[in-house]
């Protein structure tokens, strides 16, 4: 008898995170504790919502580094706001606002000038963290709000389980039934596999693709607030490096760097999977810059890795 | 006829990039002028000097992006290679401050080479996307530099005379820092116009799949760009850390963006296959400039980041317009 089980990027992603809490708990007695274990994902929210996001950009054949230093100008807005007296609540909307802004400003140059996302995005990169600077300058504003610390510190009732999961796991099932379920999801994978056939069989290409920056920047203005919240002070270098870990996150799910691939449960499963590989080298004093230099192999092996598959595929083919 | 049609369109089309060059002067003077009536001081020798001599160093590692750009890459490594590499070729000289002064920069280019052939490899052979091998390994250098350094710095009075000498030396009056930078501007002009290899890269960059049926090796272009990159990066972290006389583990953070910058300002396309390295000195000189002139006029040096972005993405977008009225020229035909 065989057995019949597919193997699919995202059993080897579960398999994987299996690994990593079997060999984590037998190296730290820490590890394995449930409420702990929850109470982490705190640590990875705000790039659990950006990356739900980019997986849109990504499987769109698009890419957008500066989602990082959007959060970095969204944060330095709140931040000279709330230092002029504004109410936390009041600057986090308008910062929601100044994020979306910035996603709409990427995809309106992109598709204005018919340019490649690359190219945009990296100079807003530039530019929002320039903004965000020009602000601060070196200084940092602390936020004291109780009600709004809640946002990325807080539990839901008396469980140990934190709100901002809660938060994560809903936009996790919009983004995934959009985009799996939808007319404007299969839009998103078709752009990503042959934009110039899309525009040809009239989907409005440059429309979506506005549409996409934009929410893009709103989950970055999202991520932003969880962030404050949870850090409760506001630096004008705050998410710097993010866009590594957001993109890493997409990739490492399954979705094809080059578009038109992949889905919303692999890139849920590489996010735990990278955020508890996080905490586990947290837990053995595993330097950050370490944790950094592993995070960027594991980008670059995965795409060798798929490449390769990919490679082999077409052999076979032949 | 249509052949004689192709030419005068080739012809054409080369006025249209020259006048891009000429696009670059334009600002360079307008910007400088205006720095000038703020301050004078901005136009004495002592100034134009130093700008010259800052513009050195970021020339030499804007001619190594310029190469990947033009294969429609990018290498948003070199800002760390530069810093990993200062950091391990001055923690050499501290340890060792007989080592002969003359091996320095062959040392830079050797561990500068190392990380630009990672690069390479990535990109060349493992076909991973440019932006992603080398977002990639802008951390993990990065990364190296903290693990390697532990966070300290490498001080003024470590680094053995010679080493600081490397870049304070003068020839007939010239420092030769500039001298270095003009050496390898030279080189790579005689490389890029007059060399196959040099065409081959442009080739690449305009078409890829044609430049294979022409017996194009693609593979080897391209690891050779990345190799070139890191080599003038690796280079580089030698020269700055002998100017600056001091290497620390944050050096040079951001240094790729203005790089690209002074690239793509220079008139570089994004999508690679064409630009010209004058225009890319050009580019250079421009940004060192305006930076040089924040600082002169008292603007505080957080407007820097902000403003070199805003001034990629009006470079990005003035060649945009451009691209589009020649097709537009085309069309009409």
């Amino acid at each position: 008898m065989k057995l019949n089980i597919k193997i699919t990027w995202e059993l080897i992603l579960f398999i994987l995170i299996i690994l990593i809490f079997v060999i984590s708990s037998f190296l730290s007695p820490y590890f394995l504790d449930i409420v702990n274990l929850l109470d982490n994902t705190t640590n990875f929210m705000e790039k659990g919502l950006i990356s739900l996001a980019m997986a849109y950009i990504i499987i769109s054949g698009n890419i957008d580094i500066s989602v990082a230093s959007n959060m970095g100008m969204t944060a330095a807005f709140m931040g000279v706001l709330h230092r002029a007296g504004t109410n936390i609540w009041i600057c986090a909307l308008i910062g929601l606002l100044i994020a979306t802004l910035g996603g709409f400003l990427n995809g309106y140059l992109i598709v204005r000038f018919r340019l490649p996302a690359i190219a945009i995005t990296l100079g807003t990169y530039a530019l929002y963290r320039g903004i965000a600077y020009i602000l601060l300058q070196d200084t940092a504003v602390g936020i004291e709000s109780e009600s709004f610390m809640y946002l990325g510190q807080g539990y839901i009732g008396n469980t140990p389980i934190p709100f901002s999961l809660v938060i994560y796991i809903i936009f996790a099932f919009i983004f995934g039934f959009i985009l799996h379920k939808t007319t404007f999801g299969r839009y998103i994978y078709a752009i990503g596999n042959n934009e110039q056939a899309c525009k040809f069989s009239g989907i409005l290409v440059e429309r979506i693709k506005i549409i996409l920056f934009t929410l893009i920047g709103f989950m970055s203005g999202l991520g932003t607030i969880f962030l404050t919240s949870r850090l409760s002070s506001i630096r004008p270098d705050i998410g710097s490096g993010l866009e590594l870990e957001v993109i890493a996150t997409v990739v490492l799910g399954g979705v094809s760097i080059l578009g038109g691939s992949g889905n919303m449960i692999g890139v849920v499963l590489s996010l735990f999977l990278l955020g508890y590989l996080t905490y586990s080298l947290n837990l053995l004093n595993i330097p950050s810059q370490v944790i950094t230099i592993i995070l960027g192999l594991l980008l670059v092996s995965t795409i060798l890795i798929s490449n390769f598959i990919e490679q082999r595929r077409k052999l076979v083919r032949s | 006829m249509a052949k004689l049609d192709t030419i005068s369109e080739i012809k054409k089309n080369s006025d249209v990039s020259r006048l891009r060059e000429i696009g670059i002067i334009f600002p360079l003077f307008f910007f400088g002028l205006i720095i000038a009536i703020r301050n004078p001081y901005f136009v004495s020798w002592e100034n134009i000097r130093y700008i010259l001599l800052d513009a050195s160093i970021l020339t030499i590692v804007a001619i190594g992006e310029m190469m990947v750009i033009l294969t429609g890459g990018i290498d948003l490594s070199v800002g760390s290679t530069l810093a990993l590499t200062g950091m391990v070729v001055s923690m050499l000289y501290k340890d060792m401050p007989n080592f002969p002064v003359i091996l320095a920069p062959i040392l830079g280019i050797i561990i500068g080479g190392i990380c630009g052939a990672i690069n390479g490899l990535f990109v060349a052979k493992g076909k991973v996307i440019p932006i992603i091998a080398t977002l990639s390994t802008m951390y993990i250098f990065r990364g190296l530099v903290y693990i390697i350094s532990q966070g300290k710095w490498v001080n003024a009075h470590e680094m053995p005379e010679g080493y600081k000498l490397l870049t304070r030396a003068e020839i007939l009056g010239i420092p030769i820092l500039i001298v270095y930078a003009f050496i390898t501007f030279l080189l790579f002009y005689y490389i890029l116009n007059y060399k196959l290899i040099g065409r081959s890269i442009y080739a690449v960059g305009n078409n890829p799949q044609s430049a294979v049926y022409i017996g194009i090796d693609k593979t080897k272009v391209l690891f050779l760009v990345y190799l070139i990159s890191g080599i003038l990066a690796g280079l580089s972290g030698v020269l700055y850390t002998s100017r600056f006389a001091s290497a620390e583990s944050s050096a040079a953070i951001g240094f790729e963006l203005s790089a690209i910058s002074a690239v793509v300002i220079g008139g570089v396309k994004t999508t690679g296959g064409s630009g010209k390295i004058g225009g890319v000195v050009l580019g250079a000189l421009l940004l060192t400039m305006i930076v040089n002139g924040l600082n002169i006029m008292r603007i505080s040096p957080f407007y820097k980041l902000a403003l070199q972005g805003l001034m990629f993405l009006i470079a990005v977008i003035i060649d945009s317009l451009m691209a589009e009225r020649t097709q537009r020229r085309y069309r009409r035909r």
